[in-house]
């Protein structure tokens, strides 16, 4: 049978193997509202599949369906194999960390952790040296006589996902589980997390609506917006070649140009921006005729400024400088070029180069060099 | 920056203002303290010369003891069928949604807004009615009825400051609905079981305009006895009978802090 994962999943090795999380249209409405309308997915062993979206666009329902915590409208869910989308959620074999840990308050953090072996009736011995490893696992041996609220919130963290992982669930379900975590610590819990992931070789649900934190922890990403998936695919491959104009401008930053499409063949059309021609895929410009007006998106650091000394020659656009922001690392430039673009667009440039180079209201030249630009039907906003 | 050391005087007469209305509220309690130790047989004040008796009248006044005995019976059976009844209440409550629903929580509010002797009387007439005697079910009855709205309310605020991720993280790990509820639902929401529990029992034991209606000479608890006793005699029993009560209150309010903390108990503490 093909579904809509196959077609979106351009990965084969993930795809062949036996999915432990298998979404076939599954359907949630709250009232009259649908908060996700068939969603088709498949995740594969020890995969780290992040959920990325605004809030609202139905990522932890998504979530609260492959948990138990919501009953479905329409559609199966299998885990590892079984139907379970009747199957209420303590039978599931799930672990899940909540964005505010959820730790039980009147427990002991030996006993947060011990309380999934207790319901499956592990013997205390067994219990006991559990609890240790998981403890020694999150780093924070000897800590299990505390109380929750004796501990940081990064420390909690570790015993929420230390009590999600001692039960060795059949996935590991991550609900925002770093934002409420300050930026320094956390960027240092996702290394971790990312390390223990892999190492134990969990599958993983992650819901972010982060999407530095989706490009760096997840295996792929299921791109979500208004109750439904848009693009399933590795980080570089949702960066790259998003497949509309959503994601597009969802991840990352992106500059539009306004362009005309020039011609199109099977796989590649030809976009025109001022005297630049470019070549963009086809896909995403199906059923558009040669002169069409389309809107081509270039990330930041695909746009470069043309020295007027050097490559003079080649095909580029005149803009002026409007403001400049250094970033540290890189310098942002934005640029105004006029009819070419309705808003400012974003060069960024490498800090090594004078920081002085330019200055607001410079006239400068610039072109895109990437070969993943991508461009969508023009949409009037 | 410092605060200036002279006060200016409408500082001054906030002051006094404040001073005053704590003397206000407190007024009742000196003035019966000071009378309970009269000696003469007149609830005069300030007294002329002083005594213990009336202490030891009104512990060994046969209708207080018993009324005292009779008060915690009914209060001790109300309050806790209130907690069970009003819990499970507020658990449907809390947790589904049906129709009626707001019909139901209305009704079970309504003892808030019926007067006390109205639910006395509606009982006694009902009583009558069936040939049921007024026995200690019958005052019970009414004190459940009567606490029932406040045992509801605090076991529902404590319901709602609940996080239910905590049930959805408990069902995760595998605990069946059963073991969910007393495991971690129930332990979270004995501050507010505690807090319901007391303020039920504090109401129940006080109660007096209900309990006059429904209560016979067997079955009248203290304030009934109490009533009686003013009907009958004008000494300083009650006064002294008032100071015992305060102290005693004021011995398990301390009891109770020590022990539980009592921004806990009455459930203004967060945790």
């Amino acid at each position: 049978m093909l579904t809509r994962t196959d077609i979106a999943t351009p990965a084969p090795s993930l795809s062949t193997a036996k999915p432990v999380v298998q979404l076939d249209g599954v359907t949630k409405r709250f009232g009259d509202a649908i908060a996700l309308h068939e969603a088709w997915l498949k995740i594969a062993p020890g995969e780290c599949m992040t959920l990325l979206g605004p809030s609202g666009c139905g990522k932890t329902t998504l979530l609260n369906l492959i948990a138990g915590f919501l009953d479905a409208d329409g559609g199966e869910i299998f885990i590892d194999g079984a139907l379970v989308t009747e199957t209420p959620a303590h039978k599931r074999e799930i672990g899940i960390v909540f964005q505010n840990y959820a730790l039980f308050p009147h427990m002991t953090v030996a006993n947060n952790i011990a309380y999934g072996l207790k319901t499956r009736g592990v013997e205390a011995g067994e219990i006991k040296r559990r609890v240790d490893e998981a403890l020694a696992l999150v780093k924070l041996n000897g800590f299990g006589d505390r109380k929750p609220r004796q501990l940081s919130g990064g420390q909690q963290q570790r015993v929420a996902l230390a009590r999600a992982l001692v039960i060795r669930p059949k996935v590991l379900l991550l609900d925002e589980p770093f934002s409420a975590l300050d930026k320094n610590l956390r960027a240092s819990m996702q290394i971790e997390l990312k390390e223990i992931q892999q190492r134990l070789g969990v599958t993983t649900v992650f819901v972010t609506h982060d999407q530095g934190e989706a490009l760096s922890m997840s295996d792929r990403i299921a791109v979500m917006s208004a109750g439904r998936i848009r693009q399933i695919a590795a980080p570089q491959d949702i960066y790259c070649r998003p497949q509309d104009r959503f994601v597009a401008s969802f991840i990352g930053d992106a500059s539009v140009l306004s362009g005309k499409l020039l011609a199109v063949t099977d796989a590649v059309a030809q976009v025109a921006v001022g005297s630049l021609s470019v070549e963009v895929p086809a896909a995403s410009l199906a059923g558009l005729a040669a002169g069409a007006d389309v809107d081509l998106f270039v990330r930041p650091e695909h746009l470069v400024p043309v020295d007027g000394d050097g490559d003079a020659t080649a095909p580029s656009l005149a803009g002026t400088v409007r403001t400049q922001v250094f970033q540290g690392g890189h310098v942002d430039l934005y640029i105004d070029l006029g009819d070419h673009a309705a808003q400012p667009v974003l060069l960024r440039s490498s800090a090594a180069l004078a920081p002085s180079k330019w200055k607001a209201g410079d006239v400068v030249r610039v072109r895109p060099i990437s070969a993943d630009l991508v461009a969508f039907p023009k949409q009037d906003d | 920056m410092s605060f200036p050391m002279r006060k200016s005087p409408l500082a001054l007469a906030g002051i006094l203002l404040v001073a005053v209305i704590l003397g206000f509220v407190m007024l009742p309690a000196i003035v019966v303290t000071i009378t309970a130790f009269n000696d003469k047989a007149i609830l005069a004040f300030p007294p002329q010369s002083y005594s213990w008796r009336w202490f030891a009248r009104a512990l060994s006044y046969d209708d207080f003891r018993k009324g005292f005995w009779n008060g915690l019976i009914v209060t001790a059976w109300a309050s806790t069928i209130a907690l069970i009844v009003g819990s499970g209440f507020a658990l449907a409550l809390h947790r589904y949604t049906f129709s009626l629903k707001s019909t139901l929580e209305a009704l079970l509010l309504s003892p808030l807004v019926i007067p006390h002797f109205t639910i006395g009387l509606g009982l006694l007439i009902l009583s009558a009615q069936l040939t049921v005697g007024r026995g200690f079910p019958l005052v019970v009855l009414a004190h459940v009825i009567l606490v029932l709205p406040f045992v509801l309310r605090s076991v529902f605020i404590s319901l709602q400051n609940l996080d239910g991720r905590l049930e959805l993280a408990a069902s995760s790990l595998g605990a069946t609905p059963r073991r969910v509820l007393f495991t971690v639902t129930l332990p979270l929401l004995v501050p507010g079981l505690v807090s319901g529990w007391l303020f039920a029992a504090i109401l129940s034991f006080n109660e007096f305009t209900a309990t006059l209606f429904v209560s016979n000479q067997t079955t009248q608890t203290l304030p009934v006895a109490m009533y009686n006793y003013v009907r009958e005699y004008a000494d300083p029993t009650l006064a002294a009978l008032s100071v015992i009560y305060i102290v005693v209150t004021a011995l398990l309010l301390t009891l109770a802090n020590l022990f539980f903390g009592l921004g806990k108990i009455l459930n203004v503490d967060a945790h």
